[in-house]
């Protein structure tokens, strides 16, 4: 029994090691509300890792990221919680961070050993926040721990400016 | 006529020092405090009112007001211009971090007696004017100096801390809290200095704007502790007037009695 605990977990810390091989990963949907408004933008929205005493970790920024001398980035710090939090450190474009603003429905992002890099055990809090020009600003989170406990699975809903939020943990 | 005088003379103390309590409040209103992008620009507003931050009273002149980059360079003010109840200016942010666009300087205030008539030194006198405008037998002279400064932060990205240090002239705030990281709800420490060294029991008062559509001031009065320091937590995400006043004996201007010192800013809080 004992012999057999060590290799089992012989094996994990090796399968750690190699990094992917692990599969973990955070699978996120966020829905994006459709509003009917005079003046629709659509979001600018920040995707992030909390953890107390550890520097916050952006996951994703959907942003007018291709406009004319990255004019874009003008409005990001609308984007004010994350902005504070880790936007205002990052330069923009950012490698496997940034993408387009996303029209309203429901999206899928999953983000793999590469974007989360390695978490250290402990509780987290996964953020999405949305800021919509001429528009409003909303903030949802979902607390999770890490490592996950199979099957691990978090939601919530926004009110205004993001619909629902949910996301499955897995290693 | 004597509310003539009175006037006249509330209005340059007002200009001239910030620090005027029984006059009105002095301050420069920027754009943005926050900004995002490779480049950006904000626009202030600089004026002396009675309510904050409307512009109902005098413009704030803008030949000492300069601004100065993250790295420390001085940047040129553009499209400067003063009207009649507000000075405006823009500044260009090229460079990531934090700004500094400040108003300081000093000036001199007195009265003497002529002929056993009390007469006052012409407002914007300075220290070299003094022997030609006290008139030989002149009695009761009484000279005191003021120093104030009026001064607002914009950052760029991600806050730095370059500008934040003090010229070690008259009274000054050293962030311990980055004045462009304030959150409602959250503490804000932040260190008086006279000269420099850690200014003890200054009386600190802070305002929230938009006065005009409430009917109490709402204003917080705070006093520095033996390191200078002082704590604020912003009820409300907005903007606040910080004023800060001392006096001391430390004159440089021969004859002066007394050195008087003005703090102003401007800060915005945001929401959590």
């Amino acid at each position: 029994m004992q012999l057999s605990t060590r290799i089992v977990m012989t094996g994990a810390a090796f399968a750690g090691l190699a990094g992917p091989a692990a599969a973990q990963s955070i699978d996120l949907t966020v829905t994006i509300p459709r509003l009917s408004v005079a003046e629709y933008h659509r979001p600018y929205v920040a995707i992030w890792l909390e953890k107390a005493g550890a520097p916050a970790k952006t996951l994703a920024v959907w942003y007018d990221h291709d406009m004319k001398d990255n004019e874009g980035t003008k409005w990001l710090r609308d984007v004010r919680q994350w902005w504070r939090a880790s936007g205002r450190g990052l330069t923009f474009p950012a490698d496997g961070i940034t993408g387009a603003t996303k029209a309203p429905g429901t999206h899928k992002v999953s983000f793999g050993a590469d974007a989360l890099g390695k978490l250290e055990a402990g509780d987290y809090t996964l953020l999405v926040e949305a800021a919509r020009e001429a528009g409003g600003r909303e903030l949802v989170k979902l607390p999770f721990s890490w490592p996950p406990k199979p099957g691990q699975a978090a939601s919530a809903t926004g009110s205004e400016e993001l619909g629902a939020v949910s996301a499955t943990f897995k290693r | 006529m004597k509310t003539g005088i009175l006037r006249a003379l509330a209005i340059s103390t007002a200009l001239f020092s910030a620090t005027a309590a029984e006059a009105h409040r002095q301050w420069m209103l920027p754009s943005s405090t926050v900004l995002s992008g490779q480049s950006s620009w904000v626009t202030v507003d600089a004026a002396v009112s009675n309510d904050l931050f409307y512009f109902e009273h005098q413009p704030v002149r803008l030949g000492n007001v300069k601004a100065w980059a993250p790295d420390g360079s001085e940047v040129a003010l553009q499209n400067a211009s003063t009207g009649r109840y507000r000075s405006t200016f823009d500044v260009e942010l090229k460079q990531q971090g934090t700004y500094k666009i400040a108003n300081a300087g000093g000036g001199i205030f007195g009265s003497y007696k002529e002929n056993g008539e009390e007469k006052r030194l012409p407002r914007g006198a300075s220290a070299a004017d003094i022997e030609k405008l006290i008139p030989a037998g002149a009695t009761d002279v009484k000279l005191s100096e003021s120093w104030s400064r009026n001064e607002i932060f914009v950052t760029l990205g991600a806050p730095t801390a370059s500008v934040l240090k003090p010229s070690g002239k008259g009274l000054e705030l050293v962030p311990v809290t980055h004045p462009n990281d304030l959150v409602s709800g959250e503490a804000a420490t932040f260190q008086f200095v006279i000269d420099g060294k850690p200014a003890a029991g200054v009386e600190i008062e802070v305002v929230p704007g938009g006065i005009r559509y409430r009917d109490q001031l709402g204003q917080m009065d705070l006093k520095t502790d033996a390191e200078g320091k002082v704590t604020i937590t912003w009820p409300n995400p907005g903007l606040y007037w910080v004023n800060a006043e001392a006096s001391d004996k430390n004159v440089s201007v021969k004859g002066a009695e007394q050195r008087r010192l003005g703090y102003v800013s401007t800060l915005e809080v945001l929401a959590p």
